[in-house]
Parts: structure tokens; C-alpha cells; sequence
């Protein structure tokens, strides 16, 4: 098992790096247009990956694509782990009251099915917003909206560590409440908020290209996993044109490793 | 049993309020609210166009407008849908049917294959076929539901089959390790030193310590087979409630949209409900 999370911890190193020195490895850049060579095109030795349907170069649009979801999606994950954190400690660290409206509105969110919920927001603002607004938007929004099923987790760790003969311990030696949650509660609940901020990333990656796919996530000519996974539909043949299926490839491979990297208990936590 | 049907009413109840005083809210606040793209038709009397500033104008209060969409929702009148220009309640109801119909063979493929994996990979003990259902749920997990939804539609396949492996990916893990939790019991253990058969063991001993368990994880997954109904629904052309809540976003028909999630979400709470009163049926039956 170790070998498997080293090998999964190389891979997506390999992709990182490919993606944040895109500028290095990409023959052009994600929008330019080569309108000499028609659409469409097939591998050759300029375009490794071909060209889309405005010519632009598949394989640069695929490293900046990488770029997008790869560095966005671990700071959307930051966010909803740092509400979380809030939310979750504040809950379980105070109790009664605190712990019960925390955790309704945690069920509140729950209760609405993830896609429906970000649909409903994404829809409330406006589509024809520029391509970096759009990215923005799309993972600020995944950040906001995903901290519901970490809070809960958080809040039960903060509650079995309030409840832990350590901090009586430190409460009786007359700590006060601010040092006993900074000093004592946020330092325990370190591993969790980490196995939390880890289980994110694949969640929102995925998040983010079913949005592309259906319309709703970052918008053109900024590509992310999501939109590069869009030229799909227009798929015919799967024997003749396997290259387009690199981004899924990768796509895949990346969600895989960012699961194997977590043990199955944190998965299942 | 009837303390916790009446908590679990409560809740419901308690957290539709709240839900759809936020999703007033979104409308209320969303671009472009306090604008009526009818206000600009030319063949309009200038009366006309005032009436209909004075309409938006007198939804400008949240809670107002929240008063007036919850009266109506009682009567059962979900408002107008803006851009298909038909009542929200004509347009549920001809699409519900699909969804469920839907839902309940994606459920009901996605839950027997998780049962039959996870239950053969904890009595099996096979490594190989533990590591090869694991990698398939796995597998399954990594691909984004849409595209699974696309390959069903280059491979013709029914939708509900790329429903039933999103909810299988999201199940069996949960059950796999259930079952294995309660497979490594002493009393387990006893019995297969007895030498009591496999279905036995799993039939007598296993399934009634775990079943609670195992149901509450089907109840949420019915959350996320309501999810995955959008992309399945949309790019499979299935004509539920997940290509019009698809449509909607698309058009920016806020509310159809929100009377759609509201909607999921009651379908939502009321599977986890019928899931815990289920548990608490089975637990009280064994003890």
C-alpha cells in the first residue's frame, strides 16, 4: 500500500509540474488559433494532440487546462476546509445551542443534492461573465457550498477532544477557552482537517468538470477539465480519434491518485 | 417509532422553511430581478409597463416575497416557469414520473451490484477479487458522472444502467467495509469454526447486525442518484426533472429552478426518513 501512494504521490507531482510549467512544454498558447490547418486535425508533429474545433492546439489547451482545475480545486478545497474548521470547532468545541444550529444548517446543505444546489447558485449569477470571472465564480462557489459534510466531521472530532481527560485536565489547571481551543483542540484536529482538505480536491475536481460538461463551468477560451472534457459530446468514433480522450485520461488518473494517496478508513470517515 | 417519525416531520418541515426562505432570498437578490424584460415591449401602454414595475416593486421585501411564494406553494401553485412560459406544477408533473422511474432502476442496478461485489469480496476472501472490486468502484468514482452519462449515449446503452454504476461506485465502499466490520465479529467467528454454511453465516449473523447500517447508507444515496439524474438526464435526452432543472440553470429561470430543488430536496429527506425508521424497525425487531 505504501508503494502504491508513492507511486500515486510521483504521478501527480509529474502532472503538477507539467502544468505549472506549461509555458515551457506548450507549443502555443491555450487560445491561439491556427486557422491554416483545418479544425479538427489529427496528431502531428506541431500539435502532439491535434487541434479543436477552432484550431486551437489540444495539447496546450490540455497543460493549461490541467493548470486550472489542479491549482483552483485545492484552493476551493482550502476554503470549504477552513469554513469547516470554523463551523466544525466552534460546534463541537461549545456544544448544546452552538452544535445544534450548526449542524442543522450543515443538514440543510446536506439535504440538497450537491448538483441541484450548485445549479440553483450558478444560475443566480450571470453566464455571460469573462472567462476568469466564470473561474472564479465556479470554484468559489464549490468552496462556499462544500462544507457541510466536513464541518460534521470536524465537529465530532472537536467533541471527542472537548470531551477528553487532557483538556478537563487543562481546564481544572484554569487554562483559559481561547488558549485551550488554539493550544489544545486545533492542534488534535490538525489530522482531520487535513484527510478533510485531501477528500475535497477530487470531489471538486469532479464537480468542476461535470459543470463544464453541462454548460455551467468555466467559460471559453479558458480551458479546465471541464471544458476540454465538453468537446466529448461531439465524439464520433472512438477508434479514430483516441486522442481526444487524453484529458479524461488524465482527468482520471489524477482523481485516482488523490484517492489512493488517502487510506480507505479516511475515505470511509 | 412514532417520536422519531414526528422528529424526523419536524426536521423535514424545519429545514423545507429554511431552504426555500434562502432560495427566496437567491431569487430575490439574483441580476437582473428587479427587471421585466416585458417592461420593454414597445407594444405595451405606458400603464401597462407601469403595473408591471409596480408588481416587481411589491416583491422587493424578502420576507413578503417569501410570504407570498410559500401561500401559493400551499395551494399548490409553484409559480410560472419564465422561459417555457407553463405552470411549475404542469411541468412536475409530466416529468416526475420519468425521474422516478428512472431513479428506481439505477437504484435498484447500482444497490445489487454493490451487495453482490461487497458481499462476495467480504465472504470470498479472495484477494484478487477484493482488489478487482475495489479498483471497479474506484474506477467508477474517478470518472465524472456527465462523461459516464456520454458513454452510455455513444454506446446506446439505457441511462439508467450509467445511474446504477454512479450509485454502485458510491455504495459499495461503505458496504464493503460494513460487512467486513461485522464479518470479523467473535460471534462470526464462532459460528464459522462450527462450520455453519456461507448464506447461513450471512443470511443469520451478518446482515442483522449490519443492516441498519447498510440502509442508512442506501437512504444517502438516493441523494446522489438525484444528482447524477441531471447529467444522465441531459445528455442520455431523458425528459425528467434533471434535463429541466439542466434547462433551467441554462436559461436562468430561477424559479422553476428553485421550486425543482426544494422538490429534490423533500424527496431527499424523505428517503433518509424512510431509511432511519427502516434501521430503528430492524434494530427493534432484534433486540
Amino acid at each position: 500500500m505504501k508503494r502504491i501512494r508513492q507511486i500515486a504521490c510521483v504521478v501527480l507531482l509529474a502532472v503538477a509540474v507539467m502544468s505549472l510549467a506549461a509555458e515551457l512544454f506548450a507549443p502555443a498558447n491555450y487560445a491561439t488559433q491556427f486557422r491554416d490547418e483545418l479544425p479538427n486535425a489529427g496528431p502531428s508533429k506541431l500539435h502532439w494532440l491535434g487541434t479543436d474545433d477552432l484550431g486551437r492546439d489540444r495539447f496546450s489547451r490540455v497543460l493549461y487546462g490541467t493548470r486550472v482545475s489542479l491549482l483552483l480545486a485545492p484552493t476551493a478545497a482550502l476554503l470549504s476546509t477552513l469554513l469547516a474548521a470554523f463551523i466544525g470547532t466552534l460546534a463541537g468545541y461549545r456544544g448544546g445551542a452552538w452544535e445544534k444550529v450548526a449542524m442543522a444548517g450543515a443538514d440543510l446543505f446536506l439535504s440538497l443534492p450537491w448538483l441541484f444546489l450548485l445549479l440553483m447558485v450558478r444560475a443566480m449569477l450571470p453566464l455571460n461573465v469573462s472567462a476568469f470571472t466564470s473561474v472564479a465564480v465556479t470554484f468559489l462557489l464549490l468552496g462556499l457550498l462544500g462544507w457541510a459534510a466536513s464541518a460534521r466531521v470536524v465537529c465530532s472530532g472537536a467533541r471527542a477532544i472537548r470531551n477528553s481527560d487532557f483538556v478537563l485536565l487543562a481546564r481544572a489547571s484554569g487554562v483559559s477557552r481561547v488558549r485551550l481551543l488554539m493550544r489544545h483542540v486545533m492542534p488534535n484536529l490538525k489530522p482531520v482537517l487535513l484527510a478533510q482538505f485531501w477528500i475535497s480536491i477530487p470531489i471538486f475536481i469532479l464537480s468542476e468538470a461535470n459543470l463544464g460538461i453541462l454548460g455551467l463551468g468555466v467559460a471559453e477560451p479558458l480551458p479546465s477539465w471541464g471544458s476540454l472534457l465538453r468537446e466529448l459530446e461531439s465524439f464520433a468514433n472512438f477508434s479514430n480519434e483516441y486522442w481526444r480522450l487524453v484529458p479524461l485520461v488524465l482527468l482520471v488518473i489524477t482523481v485516482t491518485s488523490f484517492q489512493l494517496i488517502l487510506s480507505r478508513d479516511e475515505v470511509t470517515a | 417509532m412514532l417520536k422519531l417519525l414526528a422528529r424526523h416531520l419536524l426536521r423535514i418541515s424545519v429545514t423545507l422553511l429554511l431552504g426555500g426562505l434562502l432560495a427566496a432570498t437567491l431569487i430575490r437578490f439574483a441580476p437582473g430581478f428587479d427587471t421585466d424584460e416585458r417592461q420593454m415591449d414597445s407594444r405595451l401602454s405606458s400603464e401597462s409597463v407601469e403595473a408591471l414595475r409596480q408588481q416587481r416593486s411589491a416583491q422587493g421585501n424578502v420576507l413578503k416575497f417569501y410570504g407570498a411564494f410559500l401561500s401559493a406553494a400551499v395551494r399548490g401553485d409553484f409559480g410560472q416557469s419564465e422561459t417555457l412560459d407553463r405552470p411549475v406544477r404542469e411541468l412536475v408533473a409530466e416529468r416526475a414520473p420519468v425521474t422516478l422511474k428512472l431513479m428506481a432502476y439505477g437504484l435498484l442496478v447500482g444497490w445489487s451490484l454493490a451487495l453482490v461485489f461487497a458481499v462476495s469480496a467480504t465472504m470470498a476472501r479472495i484477494a484478487a477479487w477484493d482488489v478487482a472490486t475495489t479498483a471497479m468502484a474506484g474506477l467508477f468514482l474517478c470518472i465524472p458522472s456527465a462523461v459516464l452519462a456520454l458513454a452510455f449515449v455513444f454506446a446506446r446503452a439505457p441511462g439508467f444502467i450509467a445511474l446504477g454504476l454512479i450509485v454502485f461506485a458510491n455504495v459499495f465502499r461503505y458496504w464493503r467495509n460494513l460487512l467486513d466490520k461485522s464479518y470479523a465479529m467473535p460471534h462470526i467467528l464462532t459460528a464459522r469454526a462450527k462450520g455453519l454454511g456461507t448464506l447461513r453465516i450471512l443470511l443469520w449473523h451478518v446482515l442483522p447486525v449490519s443492516g441498519a447500517q447498510l440502509l442508512a447508507v442506501a437512504g444517502v444515496s438516493v441523494s446522489v442518484a438525484l444528482g447524477a439524474s441531471i447529467p444522465v438526464e441531459a445528455l442520455c435526452g431523458i425528459p425528467g426533472i434533471g434535463q429541466l432543472a439542466w434547462q433551467a440553470a441554462l436559461a436562468r429561470d430561477l424559479s422553476l429552478l428553485v421550486t425543482l430543488t426544494l422538490l429534490v430536496t423533500v424527496v431527499t429527506l424523505l428517503a433518509n426518513t424512510t431509511s432511519d425508521l427502516l434501521g430503528q424497525a430492524f434494530r427493534t425487531q432484534r433486540a
